[in-house]
């Protein structure tokens, strides 16, 4: 087996907030009874006194972490995706976003790969929610290093963010060293010339392994990991879709509204080309391991790979 | 202020909430002058404000979670002097600041953007909360329909609030007795209210008669002296307070005056603020 190592990105976010705990001493974090779930213990563990459980109450606490922002407090509520876009979408909305807050949002648990627990916690619509908000920063990370950046970044930047982070544990793909991280910027990491896969969050991965097998066909892919939903890289995707003429976007999401609804937006009104989408298609998820669900919806390397095959034969 | 010129000020403010719906063509006069009085009670008498200074980091907050009133809100931040009274008329217009509920980064003095019943008050208690964890010393209001507390929400935040022992939080439901499809008892019974809260926690103060300065002085002044748990007040209001045919009905809920009511309306209240000062 490969020795790559695998971390969740939920754990490295809830790492990364106790981390930061020291140099944020206004940063707060909220949980709504899933600290243990969302990793968020980490930091309760370290800073009890700075850690506001709101019991199972997502949309008050949206609320409180709107009120807390306004009194100089940099509140991060946490809880998982179906809760925190789902189920408090309008706080979200209404109490975060039209006043534009400086709160924080963690979303954990994104995806399908939440596994076992089925389709009522596999949230695939939260970045097509969180997208439709005006000002509101999405960040999507690959893996643990982009998910500790992404604190990072979320932390120094003033307004409202939605960070969207896993369950399983995926691979670290970015620990080098000359990672980079900013927020609005996308970043090729394969180059090539015949189809550009625009991924974001553990399809990165699935996209890089995908790629491999490619190029072993004779394809030579492009790879683009966009962490930042929003607002999207439009300039390097419209770059690298001139040079190939053909994209593909993949995320752990519904491929309406999320990262390929973005790209497809972007792209018919700039520079057209041919677009297929691979996510989840517009059905609902089931229990299972991680893994076997990332296979049987072909998110997997072997899955993405097929679906690039079949969309330039 | 003593009691006098608050009931004066008061008056004011209707006058100034009729304006404001008036030139809007829209907007909620009947739940704004039921909470005149506390309108003006706090922000003329109670809260630690500076009008030259709105943002100031240590003053006392204000949330209208009932924020379809914001001419309430709105009128007695111009009569205080956050901004002039003669902009009241351009409520609800294309362009201006003062939007139909209120907007924190448009308008100076709102605390924080309200208008989706329910949320405002957990903004509130997070505000508290604010003050709690940064040792700071300032106290959190926020007001609430006597319809808006069947939303889930609000008792998602009084849960949390009485947990937390938020004693710098007062909770004001203006108890009017009608929303919009009618009288509350009738469309989703709130009642109990005071029990309710009680049961969240909370001291609770029922306002006998939330029109009348007197009795509202005494409320927050025990509100104040509060300690170890969040204060809820039941104000008992009038709906429409001040203005002869909105008292009591249910139709000026959402309705601005034509001009012929406007008319009348403002000679309502200009009688009332003679009858005060013969007083």
């Amino acid at each position: 087996m490969s020795q790559v190592k695998k971390i969740a990105t939920r754990e490295a976010y809830g790492n990364a907030l106790a981390e930061f705990g020291e140099s944020y001493p206004d940063l707060y974090v909220l949980d709504a009874d899933l600290a243990a779930a969302t990793k968020t213990g980490v930091f309760k563990k370290k800073y009890p006194e700075r850690h506001i459980d709101c019991g199972i109450a997502e949309a008050n606490m949206m609320g409180i972490a709107a009120g807390l922002s306004l009194t100089g407090v940099i509140p991060v509520a946490s809880t998982f995706a179906m809760f925190a876009a789902g189920r408090a979408f309008e706080q979200v909305r209404n109490s975060i976003g039209y006043p534009n807050l400086n709160v924080k949002i963690g979303a954990t648990h994104a995806g399908i790969t939440v596994g076992e627990d089925g389709a009522s916690h596999q949230c695939n619509e939260d970045i097509a929610l969180m997208r439709s908000i005006p000002g509101m920063t999405i960040l999507s990370p690959s893996d643990a290093v982009e998910a500790r950046a992404c604190v990072k970044a979320a932390l120094d930047m003033e307004g409202p963010v939605y960070m969207r982070f896993g369950r399983a544990a995926v691979p670290v793909i970015n620990d080098t060293p000359d990672y980079q991280f900013a927020i609005g910027k996308g970043e090729i990491v394969r180059e090539g010339t015949d189809v550009t896969i625009v991924a974001t969050g553990i399809m990165v991965n699935s996209a890089l392994e995908a790629a491999e097998m490619l190029a072993a066909d004779g394809i030579c892919a492009e790879v683009i990991n966009i962490c930042t939903i929003k607002p999207l890289d439009v300039d390097l995707i419209v770059k690298s879709a001139k040079k190939t003429g053909k994209v593909v976007t993949a995320e752990e999401h519904s491929i309406i509204g999320g990262l390929g609804g973005a790209v497809c937006e972007a792209l018919s009104e700039v520079y057209p080309v041919p677009v297929y989408r691979i996510g989840v298609r517009d059905v609902f998820g089931e229990s299972g391991s991680a893994g076997a669900l990332l296979a049987k919806y072909e998110l997997d390397g072997n899955g993405v790979y097929r679906q690039v095959k079949n969309f330039l034969a | 202020m003593n009691n006098y010129e608050l009931a004066v000020m008061a008056n004011e403010v209707r006058k100034g909430i009729i304006a404001a719906v008036h030139g809007a063509k829209a907007g909620h006069p009947g739940g704004s002058l039921s909470a005149a009085d506390i309108f003006t009670y706090l922000y003329f008498e109670e809260m630690n404000i500076d009008p030259k200074d709105p943002k100031k980091a240590e003053r006392d907050r204000f949330v209208l979670s009932k924020g379809h009133t914001a001419p309430g809100l709105y009128s007695t931040l111009a009569n205080r002097g956050y901004f002039p009274v003669e902009d009241l008329p351009t409520l609800r217009h294309l362009g201006s600041y003062l939007q139909g509920h209120p907007c924190l980064q448009h308008v100076p003095g709102v605390d924080m953007s309200s208008g989706s019943l329910g949320q405002g008050i957990s903004a509130a208690v997070g505000m508290a909360l604010g003050a709690k964890v940064k040792n700071k010393e300032f106290r959190v209001y926020t007001l609430l329909g006597d319809g808006e507390i069947e939303e889930g929400q609000v008792w998602e935040a009084a849960m949390f609030a009485g947990h937390r022992k938020l004693d710098n939080l007062v909770v004001i439901v203006d108890n009017n007795g009608l929303q919009i499809d009618g009288p509350v008892a009738e469309v989703c019974s709130p009642y109990p209210i005071d029990k309710k809260f009680e049961a969240f926690n909370f001291h609770v103060i029922n306002l006998e008669d939330g029109n009348d300065m007197e009795q509202i002085r005494a409320a927050f002044t025990e509100a104040r002296n509060t300690k170890g748990m969040p204060t809820a007040i039941i104000a008992h209001t009038l709906k429409g307070k001040g203005v002869s045919f909105m008292e009591g009905s249910v139709d000026w809920h959402g309705k601005a005056p034509n001009d012929a009511e406007y008319e009348m309306a403002m000679k309502d209240l200009e009688r009332i603020g003679e009858a005060l000062c013969h007083k």
